[in-house]
């Protein structure tokens, strides 16, 4: 007796990942660094990955929605959360409730679907939401707050929630009172004011390479990327590429002027260098394909990065060079095709 | 197209097999093929109907040879095909019919095929075997499997013939033997080297000697041991110098032609070039094993080493079948289908292709019979856009972009599709397998190449007809102006005729008037004033 079957092309095997397993890999790698960046400083971080979220998910709705796409396979896909969280990391822990919104409206509504939606997108929407609000509401996001340590208020949940969503520090003396400027941000208006670096580095805000905290932070993402790069989720490229060329950049100028300049693992470990060297950097819709191309991108965000620091009016560049390499990719890919066999 | 390669290049491939070397990508998978090792091959019980598809090999169908009513004897040629491999009868029988019939090709379209029904005698035709196949020219040697049917066994069934005189014209110093059987569950290769190594060191002597090579590399998986025994015993036995065994280390697609010579050589074959550009002939084990068969012992290809094997069968095993024996009764032979049995396919699970009904026969490109149960193959995945991840870039043995190039093939740009090395696609289902976004890849640049070969024949056809419409107006035009030249001519001609009527009428006046001043005494003109 013969027997009929359904037919369904090769591979006959089921596909070993997907598309939502390499967004939740990309969390689970973030994990450790957003813990310790909510142990240094406070709960504000995770309030902020909350909200964010909320946002990210709610625009990806409404936005999936407006283009008649289904939902379901998109609303699990993670890639909007993985957008979130990014975000999230970028601003201060304390920023108004409000920030999160708009500025996942820009990431999610602009810089992702009106591309064109997952795989589309152009620019890394974390970063055009960051740069948005940066550049509208400077004011918002730059008040930063020391490491709990150093801190003469600490502030726990509660003041954390009515500071994010009422904009007003319950506590005497108001924002003042707790905010401090970032090392980074200490760094440079003390080299505008003509004082010598290992003179502020003297400050406790700052550890043993970058700031107080900061440096232990970026030690966790790093740790989380070096999982991603294990599980082949990243290649090693990007990552080695951004902060070599950081290294490599920094080194002369630290070595003609130790007293303007900072010594070259101070600029990796300050800042979002780490950070986007295996999160950001590594986004591979925004990035470059080949190997070479890879190579160049992450060059490129660290060379940016320090022309910012060093000659431009913000203290970090991280985003920007992210997003300017972003339009440099398809031009990179271009020229980098690698080989094929036999040619 | 010929490729060009350096001399320097040959001499590396001369040292094929010193070392071994890597190919870019590839993937490390689940072997699965002890399954269906643990009993030795047998040959099943004759089925009550061959269904014998007249297409079995790369090229044109076949012509039938024989009539419906028919008598026919095992081995005996049934189709014909004059650059292709022959068909012959693997039974002696009567022929039932011959009609469309599903024949197990990966197009998964019907063709023709000759239904035999045995007599049960299994009376062999009168066969031919050369025994002096020492002494045979090559030519010789070629044409007998030409005669005999063979086609290249690992798979791909390309007439061995046409592959031996591409080798035998081109100064093939090396003959590599494939016994890489880099699919999982595969073992059909692996189980005929075990129980067959001297078979197969004789074919690689008469596939040597027909090619005028030196060496033969008989390539082997480091997973398997007592393969590498067997064969070098055997080649020891056959006292012939320069056969050697080499492992490779187990990497899917390292069994692909392309990929085993990297393997072996360090060395690429050109692009648009084939291995003999290196000096260099690969055929599968099994191949040698069946022109032993033929030339020794006038066998033609009429049966071969299948595994039956999978979650989706009670008894996984191997057998050696006759080529047109249902795929449902060798699935009996193995104690059926298990229960949850979901899909069966001809081939390993990464490049087999699915077959709709078990009623398909058993062909020359048969290797393995493939049954997947519900958790084998999960169920199917919704596909996602490119997250542009370079997953497939990473393990693509061809080194392409299979993202990008997708996205050409897509958007319909040929040319683009071209640049981003379409033809090099072997189609082995890496980036299809690693895709996130589960995107059938593979699929697209299967139809890629299908507009693309249609394009070209376009092309063709255009050009053609521009050089037919051409030619046609050069010829109007040559008949024309043919035409207008004998038309003035002959108009000249007519213009001097009638000048010549008036010269002589002129002549006749200038006389009548010359008679007429004679006559007269008076002139008063000249002769030429009319």
């Amino acid at each position: 007796m013969t027997r009929s079957f359904q037919t369904s092309g090769a591979p006959h095997m089921p596909p070993p990942t997907s598309v939502a397993k390499v967004m939740l890999q990309v969390l689970l790698a973030l994990t450790p660094g957003v813990l310790a960046y909510a142990w240094f400083f406070g709960p504000g971080i995770l309030v902020q990955i909350i909200l964010s979220t909320v946002f990210a998910l709610l625009f990806e709705f409404l936005m999936l929605r407006a283009r008649g796409r289904p939902l379901k396979p998109f609303i699990n896909d993670y890639s909007a959360v993985v957008t979130a969280v990014l975000f999230a990391l970028c601003i201060p822990p304390l920023a108004p409730w409000w920030i999160s919104c708009i500025a996942m409206l820009f990431a999610i509504g602009f810089a992702k679907h009106l591309y064109g939606g997952l795989g589309q997108n152009v620019f890394n929407p974390a970063m055009v939401a960051y740069v948005v609000v940066l550049i509208s509401f400077p004011q918002a996001i730059t008040n930063w707050l020391p490491p709990s340590a150093l801190a003469e208020h600490s502030i726990g949940l509660a003041d954390t929630l009515i500071t994010i969503f009422t904009g007003q520090v319950p506590l005497a003396g108001g924002w003042d009172a707790i905010t401090q400027a970032t090392p980074l941000d200490t760094l440079k208006t003390g080299v505008d004011a003509g004082r010598m670096i290992p003179e502020i580095r003297n400050s406790p805000l700052f550890g043993d390479f970058g700031g107080y905290g900061w440096e232990w932070i970026a030690n966790w993402f790093a740790l989380g990327g070096c999982f991603l790069l294990y599980k082949r989720v990243i290649s090693w490229q990007v990552p080695v590429a951004v902060i070599g060329s950081v290294l490599l950049l920094s080194l002369p100028f630290w070595l003609a002027d130790p007293d303007g300049n900072p010594f070259p693992l101070q600029h990796v470990f300050s800042g979002a260098i780490v950070l986007a060297a295996f999160f950001i950097a590594t986004d591979p819709v925004s990035g470059c394909v080949s190997n070479r191309g890879r190579l160049i991108f992450g060059a490129g965000v660290g060379i940016i990065t320090l022309v910012i620091r060093r000659w431009g009016g913000y203290p970090d560049g991280v985003a920007f060079a992210v997003l300017l390499m972003n339009m440099a990719a398809p031009l990179i890919d271009r020229y980098t095709r690698p080989r094929i066999y036999g040619e | 197209m010929i490729a060009m390669t350096s001399t320097h290049q040959i001499e590396l491939a001369k040292k094929a097999g010193e070392h071994t070397h890597h190919f870019h990508g590839g993937l490390r998978l689940r072997h699965n093929k002890k399954i269906s090792c643990r009993d030795p091959v047998e040959q099943p019980p004759l089925p009550k109907l061959l269904v014998v598809p007249l297409l079995q090999h790369a090229g044109d169908i076949a012509e039938p040879l024989v009539h419906v009513g028919d008598a026919v004897l095992k081995g005996q040629q049934i189709g014909q095909c004059q650059p292709c491999a022959a068909v012959h009868s693997p039974v002696s029988g009567i022929v039932d019919a011959i009609e469309e019939r599903s024949m197990s090709h990966p197009s998964g379209q019907p063709g023709l095929c000759v239904l035999i029904r045995p007599d049960g005698r299994e009376q062999w035709v009168k066969i031919n075997p050369l025994d002096d196949w020492l002494d045979a020219s090559p030519d010789k040697l070629i044409a007998h499997m030409q005669n005999c049917g063979l086609a290249g066994l690992g798979g791909a069934v390309f007439p061995t013939h046409a592959k031996m005189r591409d080798g035998r014209d081109r100064n093939t110093h090396t003959l590599i033997l494939n016994g890489v059987e880099c699919e999982p569950y595969i073992s059909c290769d692996e189980m005929l080297m075990r129980e067959q190594p001297d078979k197969i060191i004789l074919g690689a002597r008469i596939l040597r000697r027909a090619l005028g090579a030196e060496r033969v590399i008989i390539a082997i998986e480091d997973q398997m041991g007592a393969v590498e025994k067997a064969l070098t015993g055997s080649a020891e036995y056959a006292e012939s110098e320069n056969i050697s065994v080499v492992k490779v280390p187990t990497i899917y697609p390292e069994g692909g032609e392309r990929q085993l010579i990297q393997v072996l050589t360090g060395l690429e074959v050109p692009a648009g070039g084939r291995p003999s550009d290196l000096g260099l002939i690969c055929q599968n084990v099994a191949t040698a094993a069946a022109v032993a068969d033929a030339v020794t012992e006038g066998r033609p290809l009429i049966e071969r080493y299948v595994t039956v094997t999978g979650n989706g069968v009670s008894h996984p095993r191997n057998f050696r079948a006759l080529f047109g024996t249902p795929v449902s009764h060798l699935v009996d032979q193995c104690g059926g289908y298990t229960d949850d049995v979901a899909r069966l396919v001809v081939g390993g699970p990464m490049m087999g292709y699915p077959l709709d009904s078990d009623d398909a026969p058993v062909v020359k490109a048969s290797n393995c019979l493939l049954a997947l149960t519900h958790t084998d193959i999960a169920a199917p995945q919704p596909e996602m856009p490119c997250i542009r991840c370079g997953e497939c870039a990473r393990v693509c043995p061809a080194m392409l972009l299979p993202q990008q190039l997708q996205l050409q093939i897509k958007n319909e740009l040929w040319e683009p599709a071209q640049a981003y090395g379409l033809s090099a696609c072997i189609e082995c289902g890496c980036c299809d397998y690693v895709c996130p976004s589960h995107i059938p890849l593979v699929d697209w640049f299967r139809f890629g190449k299908g507009e693309l070969r249609k394009r070209v024949l376009e092309n063709e056809a255009t050009e053609l007809a521009r050089k037919r419409f051409e030619s046609r107006e050069a010829r109007l035009l040559r008949i024309k102006q043919e035409r207008a030249g004998k038309m003035a001519r002959r108009k000249q001609m007519l213009k001097d005729k009638s000048t010549q009527q008036d010269r002589i009428r002129a002549s006749i006046e200038r006389a009548e008037n010359k008679g007429r001043t004679k006559s007269h005494k008076h002139s008063n003109g000249t002769p030429d004033d009319t």
